[in-house]
């Protein structure tokens, strides 16, 4: 078997769930990496987005940024940001929102804007930036974070981005018709949200990983699915794929050091 | 009409005390050096607009030049957190800011109705959201054909927009490529545009006719900064300097390391330093 890290098996197991007739707004960061390495093996005909305007891009490395050159020099075309709100999010062409989170709840609601009281904040983050209209506005939302106590917890303190608010069916009744968050890929497992309650539920743990794993870096009490299935092992193939990303990636950024 | 001068010149004669500004560029073409001249010249009370503020726009909060913040992702892209925005928003030094924060969405959409000319902007945005409960400028409209209700959010008109972009023709036409982002929308919705450029050519006789081009008569003055994005980048010129960002993080991290830099190079440098800045990072043509 191959040795690989918890993070390598959160960024193989998230590509897999991407298929080459997706069309994928991309977050940076893990969802980036994700949506790279399942370009890089079984999806070769995804559509990438970045908010920066670049559509169909297939960088060589992974952007430090979302409007790295790189982007715009693969893209079959990069168009205005307002155009790229406008037109091809909030026109519905969006199939996956992929986004990572500072903080989520179990209903897959995310918070990057503020740790404490919006007003007097503890901790400033950066804010939703694309956010809140990908998540509303994308046919469907995958998210995927490294779980920890800080980061999953029992109440978000600020809605950056809504995913099913107190779940049941609150995204309908506040007029939004698209499927919000429909998975969620850890360093542990794979979530998907009840089809009644929509509580990201437990489906799939990693190889090795037990459920006191899972519920030791969870903040709110974890419901696992009654049938519990094991995420396949990384391939060699994925494997390879994503180490060289990331290599070719250390590399370009050293590079432009100086 | 545009009129070309030197940087210190334009921004002089175009920047005031008090004014709402935008310093626009969305990753690619950020105008470092104007907003670094801006920093020279010490204006205070500004209240500065950007969808994405990064480095510049934390510079500028540092130095205690901004009143307010209006903006959608304040961020270093792909490294962290903004820590002298943090140091104004949480702690108030040197100064507390007051912050207006929208998805950018919104303020995309915001920009637009500005150039449009229109007073606010609608969009389908913010359903579920915390921002509306927390920023009185997000407010809704019904649609009068379907019912559907909207966001809306104020227009953005800025009194100055600066931006930096590839080059300008002899007669002040501007040429902007690669990542656009919202500049266009930004310059059209100011009052008065300030560009910088990398070069200056002849003409634009071969260029596509669809090409990103602000007509001369929508620039107030263009200055020659080559360089002038570092260590943001100008496609078909020179690389990020994804390193610099890197850097920053540390720089900021402490205020007297951070005026210290300030000092080192802002304060004493000049417009042309930026164009030995790139020299590494230039690619070939």
């Amino acid at each position: 078997m191959n040795d690989f890290t918890p993070n390598e098996m959160m960024t193989i197991a998230a590509s897999r769930a991407l298929t080459s007739q997706d069309v994928c707004f991309v977050g940076i960061g893990a969802p980036s990496a994700a949506c790279n390495v399942a370009r890089l093996t079984h999806a070769p005909d995804i559509t990438l987005i970045y908010e920066s305007g670049t559509i169909g891009t297939a960088p060589d490395v992974l952007p430090l940024s979302i409007g790295d050159g790189e982007l715009c020099d693969t893209a079959l075309t990069t168009v205005s940001v307002p155009e790229m709100f406008r037109y091809w999010l909030q026109g519905g062409r969006i199939t996956i929102g992929f986004l990572g989170a500072a903080q989520i709840d179990r209903f897959g609601n995310i918070n990057t804007t503020v740790i404490g009281d919006y007003h007097t904040p503890k901790v400033r983050l950066p804010g939703g930036g694309g956010a809140p209209e990908i998540a509303s506005s994308s046919q469907e939302v995958y998210i995927t974070m490294a779980q920890s106590k800080r980061g999953m917890v029992e109440k978000i303190d600020f809605f950056t981005s809504f995913g099913h608010g107190d779940g049941g069916d609150q995204r309908k009744k506040l007029g939004i018709e698209t499927k919000g968050p429909t998975l969620l890929i850890t360093d542990l497992a794979i979530w998907k949200p009840d089809p009644e309650t929509k509580e990201f539920t437990v489906v799939s743990m990693h190889p090795g990983v037990t459920r006191e794993m899972v519920q030791e870096t969870c903040g709110w009490k974890v419901k696992f699915a009654d049938t519990l299935e094991e995420t396949p092992a990384p391939s060699e193939l994925e494997l390879k794929t994503l180490r060289d990303l990331k290599a070719r990636t250390e590399a370009a950024h050293k590079g432009q050091a100086g | 009409m545009a009129r070309f001068m030197p940087l210190e010149q334009a921004v002089r004669e175009n920047l005031k005390d008090g004014d709402t500004a935008a310093f626009e560029g969305f990753t690619h073409l950020i105008p470092t050096a104007a907003a670094h001249e801006a920093i020279r010249q010490g204006f205070k009370d500004l209240t500065l607009i950007r969808m994405t503020p990064d480095i510049v726009y934390d510079q500028m909060v540092g130095m205690g030049m901004a009143k307010k913040l209006l903006f959608s992702y304040a961020g270093n892209p792909g490294v962290g957190l903004l820590r002298r925005v943090r140091d104004a928003v949480e702690n108030g030094w040197p100064r507390s800011v007051e912050v207006e924060e929208h998805s950018h969405a919104a303020m995309a959409n915001a920009y637009e109705a500005g150039a449009a000319g229109l007073p606010f902007a609608a969009l389908r945005g913010y359903r579920g959201a915390g921002l509306p409960e927390v920023n009185p400028n997000i407010k809704s409209v019904t649609c009068p054909f379907t019912g559907e209700k909207l966001a809306a959010v104020p227009s953005v008109r800025p009194d100055v927009t600066f931006i930096h972009a590839q080059k300008a023709d002899k007669k002040g036409n501007v040429l902007i490529e690669g990542i656009i982002g919202i500049q266009k929308e930004a310059a059209l919705a100011a009052k008065r545009a300030v560009v910088t450029v990398e070069e200056v050519v002849e003409d634009f006789a071969d260029a596509h006719p669809n090409l990103c081009i602000l007509p001369h008569w929508t620039i107030t003055a263009i200055a020659e900064v080559p360089g002038g994005a570092h260590p943001s980048y100008t496609h078909g010129y020179y690389d990020r300097d994804n390193a610099s960002y890197l850097e920053w993080d540390d720089v900021s991290a402490d205020r007297d390391r951070f005026r210290a830099w300030m000092e080192d190079n802002v304060l004493k440098a000049k417009a042309e330093d930026f164009a030995v800045r790139v020299e590494k990072l230039r690619v070939a043509k």
